[in-house]
Order: structure tokens, then C-alpha cells, then sequence
């Protein structure tokens, strides 16, 4: 059984920062492909289309019919640990410092009751016993396995090895770049609750009151900082002063205008637009992730993510905010950058995409439109899951089905 | 089971396996493989006293080699062969490349073939040769705690002991005796005793594995020749003819896990072929990276049935000395395991014993043995498994 995480002790100033080691890197194309799955929370297999059989792992032919279409499928996540280990000694850097090092072999529930090598969660009995599956991306960003109890319990999520695949806010530290604005602050709580010890709550503009700031300013876990992510020595100044608290970063920033191209005269909006939302997230990225970087094992408080709220319209053009969707599909590009780069340090890049949410700027459309709230689950729930892209709320669900069914037809739709 | 007309396999008439060579081992070196390699042909060379310019056929099997294989060590060691054949298979490589070079002779396809298999181990190179074992290996299981052939077979262990009820002491019996023996083999990496208490509260590695269930790793080349039997007569020299070899690979795809090796699926043709049955063996070597490994193979080659190895082990003594010796030069567990060449101990040592040239520790009257071998740990199980009877001429 686990014992209840403990809060990190204060850092002892003279310790030296733990390296941010990582697990072993290379994976072939074929596993690339499955981390696609697990990158939203969803254990796929290769299922080959012409015999039905389930491979894994992945292969680029199939065992049984030599098939090459072997598209990976949604399977059970349900199976039996047939055998166990523990390994308390390895070659390998990453695995040496984490030793023992629980592990097992399941098989699938089902017809075709394959073999899995997986991580093997604390809570999970002896075997044989039942499992549950799921996909989970690594300190590497590639996919891996691990069986959880079937019944999860409260302490589940304290399990050492399950938190080296999460970023869970527990007793962790949080940065949320911008919480003036009706998210930020619906963001902040939401971490909390999971559990995080404290905020850092950005305000750009101190001297002008928002809605809620009162509550926040009397939270005992809130710190307002000024903080201007337009302002290259405002970010550095406060990567200064609290980067090395930094466990996780949240990019509440967004700014909204309607209007495209021919729509807008000139680029004064634009430019406010990209600066906000592009250079604003490399500006934060510049300051901020190198040392998130350098903490990625520093303990239970590790950095561990770096999350981003932007529009589903980063996909696909939405001609009616067509500039703000520009920028958008500029920040989704940089994220995609940043997910390489800060992976050095074993820090993960989640990009959690939304439709219009219910505020100012986005005032004359018509519902649905996302309640603050369920953005700040959605993040806590990526936190929480290790889930690297979501989708929150019907507008950008609907946009991602449509944009893997069809991206033409979905530019047609969105934008003629 | 198949189609196809099956043609009845051909024996081994007329080969002749000789010239035993083992390059005492090192637990690190500062060399190469093609360093130890050349060790161990100019050893064969010497002692089957022709130049390694007359060797006409060439085998190798290596893991260290990169970025050469067979071809470059032609160059490298200055030899012209007309047959050459790389093998890339672990712990079965000996064997195979034994029913490769003899199908080559009988054939008239080459003369004098050298069978040579040679690792180096620098500091690091264990964990380097690990990370990019093989592909299945970097996807699905290294990424679970790096355990490497440790976890793996850590994971059937723990199966096969829930499965059969063997114990710990059960297989600390084999690595004890074998231990024993490795006490009268001059090149052997461990030198000192082993009690089964030491045995079984040795520090643990992947449980329930501990540490004298792993073999060591280590540099060393092991060697021999298979020419015509008129050639070995020709050069004076000792040899073993071949009774009958099996060879099989990816045995079983669809068991959930591994409790049996190809062996099994083809041992009936083993004894059939050889003309002998387990009770007519002097000695046995199987291969010993892991001593669940051994009980599989004591079952699989019928010498027990499925899930009494434990039992049938009990009953025995596996020493030299004993009822049934069992892995003559200490194996892999206390000889070290040389790389792929640590496939080849075996068949070395089993070709030493019954050519009467035992290093020091000499089963009386032992003119006929079985050697197996398992290798390749792809992905959650060994996929190469092979065996083969020799007997004195």
C-alpha cells in the first residue's frame, strides 16, 4: 500500500539541484504513432485490417496475415497481471535514481490476450490479479504502459511511479501567467482544490482593479505578482524573483478581437493580438523555462508542465476572429517547439484548446460557450492525467473530429 | 502440421568438430572484439597446426563488432574464406553455427571452417549494447525500469515459480553446483565458493531474481574447428562427431508467456536423429544465463516433464562428480558470459570433456553430451532456442 505523499520539505540551499535525468529516448515510428492516442488519455493498439489481430508491439507488418494497414484502435482496458518484478538495479541513469521499480506482464482482457510489459502501479496486488490499463506519455514524451487498481482510492495518485507520468498540482507551486481575466481566475481556484500549495497570480496591470482580485488578494495560497507577459523586463524581472518556484506554469493569456484581414484597416490590433498571445507565451517560455528545465527532478516539487489555453481555432481559420485565429495557430506551432525543448528537462508542454469562452470579447455569439470553470477543470484534468492536448467543451470538440475527418471541408465551413 | 513432403533430415556423417578454444576472459578489457577474435584464430591456428590463411570458411558471432561484421574481420584478420557466415544469435550461436559449418563441409563448400565467438566489455559498454538491443526491446520493455535480460527473465521466473511451485533454493541448487564446478576451471571468473544461504540472501537485482542468478559479463572469444573427419585424422587432432542438432526460432508466438523454448517442439526429432535418448548423456550444458532458463531446458530436452525440473534436480547431483554433470566449466553464472560468446561456452566445453581435454576438471568416461543453446531476448521472451548431441570419435 502507498503512504500519503508528504509536502516536500523546505530546499536546503547548499543541496545540490538533482539533474533531470530521463528514461531511455528511441522509439521506432510505429510507437510514435500510438503516443498520438496516449497523448489524449486513450489506450490504442494496432488492430490489422485485414485479419482483425491485435498486434504489440508495434509492428509495420502483421504476425498472422502480413497485412500492412494496421491502424491503431481503441482496445480494453481491462487485464490480468500474470507476472511481476521489482527491479532494484539498472545500467540505466534515469531508472537508478528511482529504484525499486515495480513492473509486470498483463494480458489483455479478451479474445486475444496479448502480452504487455508494463509499469506496474503500488496499489495493483500481487499477481495474478485484474488490472487496469492506461496509456501514459513519459518523461520522454513517448508512450508507455502502466497497470492501475481496478478501484482507484485517494492515495492513488501519490504513487511514485504514477507521478513520474503526470504533473499533478499536488504540493506543487504554480504560475498562472494572467488572472484578471474570468479563466485566469476560475484556473487559480481549480488549482488549489488539486491541491497545489501555492499560486502566483499574474496581474499586467496593478493599478487598475478587476472583478475578484479582492478574493484573491486575501487568499493565504494566492500571491498577486505584477506581471506584464508584453513586457520583456516585467517576465524577467518576476522569472527572478519566483522561477525557481515555478513547478507549473499555466499561460492564461489570451487576447480576443473580432475581424480578419480585409475586416481590420491596419495592424495596430494585430500586433497587440501577436503580442500578446505569441510573443507574450515565447517571452514567458524564454524567462521561465530554462529554469523549469534545470528543476524537472528537483523532488516532489519538480517543474513538471507547462500548459497553454488557446483556441481551437489554432487548427483551422475561423474567418469571422480570422487575426486572433492566426495567432493561435502561431502559438500551437511555438508549442509544438517548446514541447522538444523543454523536454531536455523532462517538463511536459500541454496545449489545452478551446471554443469561445463566456466573456467580454466574445459577447455576440451565440452558445455554447465554455463556463470559465470547465477550462479550469480541463487543465487540472490534463495536470492531473498527463494528458499532453485536450479539447474542452462541443465548439472544439466538434472543430478536432471535424479537422481529422477533413481539414479542407472544415476550412470550407469555417471559413466561406 | 505442415503441407510440405517432409524429407528425412540428413545426419552428420563425416564432420568432425575439433580444436576446443577458449581465451581465458577478462571482466573488463581495453580491447577490441576484433582483438579477441584474433586471439582465439591464432590459437586455433596453433594448436590445429595450419596457418589461418588455409582457413577457408570463417563463422562469427559477435555483439561488439559494429560497425563491422564477418566481411570486415576478413580484411582485418587477413583471411581469404570461400564460405562466411555472420551469426546473430546470442546464446544459440554456437550450436548454429556448428549445423551451419558442418552442412558447409559435408557439402564440399569449405574445407576448414574456423566457428569463432569473441566479445570485448569496456566499462561502459553493457548498458550501451542493451539500449539498442533490438527494437521490440526499446519500445515495449526497456522503457519499463530498465531492467534489461535481468527483468525479463525476472518476470518468468516469477511466473514459472507461481506456475510449478519451485522455489528460490530450488534454483539456488543449480547455481551452487555449478559454482563447484567453476572452482576446478582455471579460467573461470568466480573463484570462490558458494553456499545456497550465500545464494539466497544475495543482494537482489529484479526480484525474485538476486545476484547469483545473473551472469557476470565479460570480455573473451571461444573457438573451434568443424572440418571432414579425414582432415582432423590428417592434422592429428581430437575430435567429436555430430549425433543429431535441433534449431528453432520464435517457438510458441502465441503463449502468453514463456514456459517453453523450441526445443520442445522439436526435441523428438533431437533424439530420433542422434539415435539416443537423455539417459545416455555423460553430461549436459545447458545454457545458463538464468537458472530458471536451465529448468526449462532440463524439461524441454526430456529429461523431466513440464514443471518438474525442481523435482528432478532434486534427486540429482549436477556437479562434476555427480549423477548427472550439469554446465562442467561453472557456465555462464560462474564462468561469465562473454557476450556471444558466452553461446558458445558450452559446446566448447562439452567438446573439451569428450575429447578427453578437460582444463582440470575431467568427467571420468564422458564420450557423449548435449549442448543447448537460447538466445535473443526480443522483446518478452529468448526467440533463438537450438541443441545439439556430440559424441567422441
Amino acid at each position: 500500500m502507498i503512504e500519503a505523499l508528504q509536502p516536500p520539505p523546505k530546499k536546503d540551499p547548499q543541496a545540490r539541484t538533482r539533474n533531470a535525468l530521463l528514461p531511455p529516448r528511441d522509439r521506432s515510428r510505429a510507437t510514435m504513432k500510438m503516443a498520438a492516442s496516449a497523448a489524449r488519455g486513450t489506450l490504442e493498439l494496432q488492430t490489422c485490417s485485414a485479419c482483425q489481430a491485435l498486434v504489440y508491439p508495434p509492428r509495420d507488418a502483421c504476425p498472422k496475415c502480413l497485412g500492412a494497414d494496421l491502424p491503431f484502435k481503441p482496445v480494453t482496458n481491462r487485464g490480468q497481471l500474470i507476472a511481476e518484478s521489482t527491479v532494484q538495479t539498472t545500467t540505466d541513469t534515469y531508472f537508478r535514481e528511482r529504484t525499486p521499480w515495480r513492473m509486470g506482464t498483463v494480458l489483455l482482457d479478451g479474445p486475444q490476450p496479448i502480452p504487455l510489459t508494463v509499469h506496474l502501479h503500488d496499489e495493483v496486488g500481487e499477481a495474478p490479479c485484474a488490472v487496469r490499463l492506461r496509456a501514459f506519455l513519459d518523461k520522454t514524451a513517448n508512450v508507455v504502459l502502466m497497470a492501475m487498481p481496478p478501484e482507484t482510492s485517494r492515495l492513488t495518485e501519490d504513487d511514485p511511479q504514477l507521478r513520474e507520468l503526470t504533473a499533478t498540482p499536488k504540493h506543487r507551486r504554480v504560475v498562472v501567467s494572467d488572472a484578471r481575466t474570468p479563466v485566469g481566475r476560475a484556473v487559480v481556484q481549480a488549482v488549489i482544490d488539486a491541491g497545489a500549495t501555492m499560486v502566483f497570480a499574474g496581474n499586467a496591470t496593478p493599478w487598475l482593479p478587476f472583478e475578484g482580485e479582492a478574493e484573491l488578494a486575501a487568499h493565504d495560497k494566492v500571491h498577486l505578482i505584477p506581471m506584464d507577459i508584453t513586457d520583456d523586463n516585467s517576465v524577467r524581472v518576476q522569472a527572478g524573483e519566483i522561477g525557481a518556484k515555478c513547478d507549473i506554469l499555466i499561460n492564461t493569456a489570451d487576447h480576443v478581437r473580432e475581424g480578419g484581414v480585409l475586416s481590420r484597416q491596419g495592424l495596430v490590433t494585430s500586433h497587440d493580438e501577436f503580442e500578446v498571445n505569441v510573443f507574450g507565451l515565447q517571452r514567458l517560455a524564454q524567462y521561465f523555462g530554462p529554469i523549469m528545465i534545470g528543476r524537472g527532478a528537483d523532488g516532489i516539487n519538480s517543474a513538471a508542465a507547462f500548459v497553454d489555453i488557446l483556441s481551437v481555432y489554432a487548427f483551422c481559420n475561423w474567418r469571422q476572429y480570422g487575426a486572433h485565429s492566426a495567432s493561435a495557430a502561431a502559438r500551437h506551432s511555438l508549442l509544438q517547439c517548446l514541447r522538444g525543448e523543454l523536454n531536455q528537462g523532462g517538463v511536459r508542454v500541454m496545449g489545452v484548446f478551446t471554443g469561445p469562452v463566456e466573456h467580454d470579447w466574445y459577447q455576440p455569439l451565440p452558445p455554447p460557450k465554455l463556463a470559465p470553470a470547465a477550462v479550469a477543470k480541463a487543465v487540472v484534468t490534463a495536470l492531473n492525467e498527463g494528458i499532453e492536448e485536450s479539447w474542452v467543451g462541443d465548439i472544439a470538440r466538434d472543430v478536432r473530429e471535424k479537422w481529422q475527418d477533413s481539414p479542407k471541408a472544415l476550412e470550407r465551413e469555417l471559413t466561406l | 502440421m505442415s503441407r510440405f513432403i517432409q524429407r528425412a533430415r540428413r545426419g552428420y556423417e563425416d564432420v568432425a568438430v575439433t580444436v576446443p578454444i577458449t581465451i581465458p576472459c577478462q571482466r573488463y578489457s581495453i580491447d577490441t572484439a576484433h582483438w579477441w577474435i584474433g586471439r582465439a584464430l591464432q590459437a586455433l591456428s596453433n594448436e590445429a597446426g595450419i596457418a589461418h590463411t588455409e582457413l577457408d570458411g570463417l563463422s562469427v558471432s559477435s555483439f561488439t563488432l559494429a560497425p563491422d561484421t564477418a566481411v570486415g574481420l576478413t580484411q582485418h584478420l587477413g583471411i581469404t574464406p570461400r564460405w562466411l557466415d555472420h551469426i546473430p544469435m546470442g546464446g544459440a550461436s554456437g550450436v548454429v553455427a556448428l549445423r551451419r559449418a558442418a552442412r558447409a563441409v559435408q557439402a564440399g563448400d569449405a574445407d576448414v571452417i574456423a566457428c569463432v565467438a569473441g566479445d570485448t566489455n569496456h566499462v561502459d559498454s553493457f548498458r550501451r549494447l542493451l539500449s539498442s538491443f533490438s527494437r521490440f526491446a526499446q519500445d515495449a520493455s526497456y522503457p519499463y525500469g530498465f531492467g534489461g535480460p535481468n527483468a525479463s527473465f525476472a518476470l518468468l521466473t516469477d511466473y514459472y515459480m507461481r506456475e510449478y511451485g519451485a522455489t528460490a533454493e530450488d534454483f539456488g541448487k543449480i547455481c551452487v553446483a555449478q559454482r563447484s564446478n567453476a572452482l576446478r576451471f582455471p579460467h573461470a571468473v568466480m573463484k570462490k565458493p558458494l553456499t545456497l544461504e550465500q545464494y539466497c540472501t544475495a543482494r537482489p537485482i529484479a526480484d525474485p531474481l538476486r545476484l547469483f542468478d545473473c551472469v557476470m559479463p565479460v570480455a573473451g572469444a571461444e573457438a573451434f574447428l568443424v572440418m571432414s573427419e579425414d582432415n582432423a585424422r590428417a592434422l592429428n587432432l581430437k575430435y567429436a562427431r555430430v549425433a543429431g542438432t535441433i534449431e528453432r526460432h520464435n517457438a510458441y508466438p502465441d503463449d502468453p508467456i514463456q514456459m517453453r523454448g523450441g526445443w520442445a517442439m522439436d526435441i523428438d526429432e533431437l533424439w530420433q536423429q542422434s539415435g539416443h535418448s537423455p539417459d545416455a548423456m555423460h553430461l549436459l550444458q545447458t545454457y545458463d544465463d538464468y537458472p530458471v532458463i536451465c529448468m526449462m531446458q532440463f524439461e524441454d530436452l526430456g529429461f523431466c516433464e513440464k514443471g518438474t525440473a525442481a523435482k528432478f534436480i532434486a534427486e540429482r547431483d549436477l556437479t562434476i562428480d555427480g549423477d548427472l554433470p550439469h554446465n562442467t566449466s561453472g557456465g555462464q553464472l560462474s564462468a561469465g558470459q562473454a557476450g556471444a560468446a558466452g553461446g558458445y561456452l558450452g559446446l566448447v566445453e562439452a567438446l573439451r570433456q569428450i575429447t578427453g581435454q578437460a582444463l582440470g576438471n575431467q568427467v571420468p568416461n564422458a564420450t557423449r553430451g548435449l549442448v543447448s543453446g537460447f538466445g535473443m531476448i526480443n522483446y518478452d521472451r529468448g526467440l533463438c532456442s537450438a541443441a545439439a548431441v556430440l559424441e567422441a570419435a
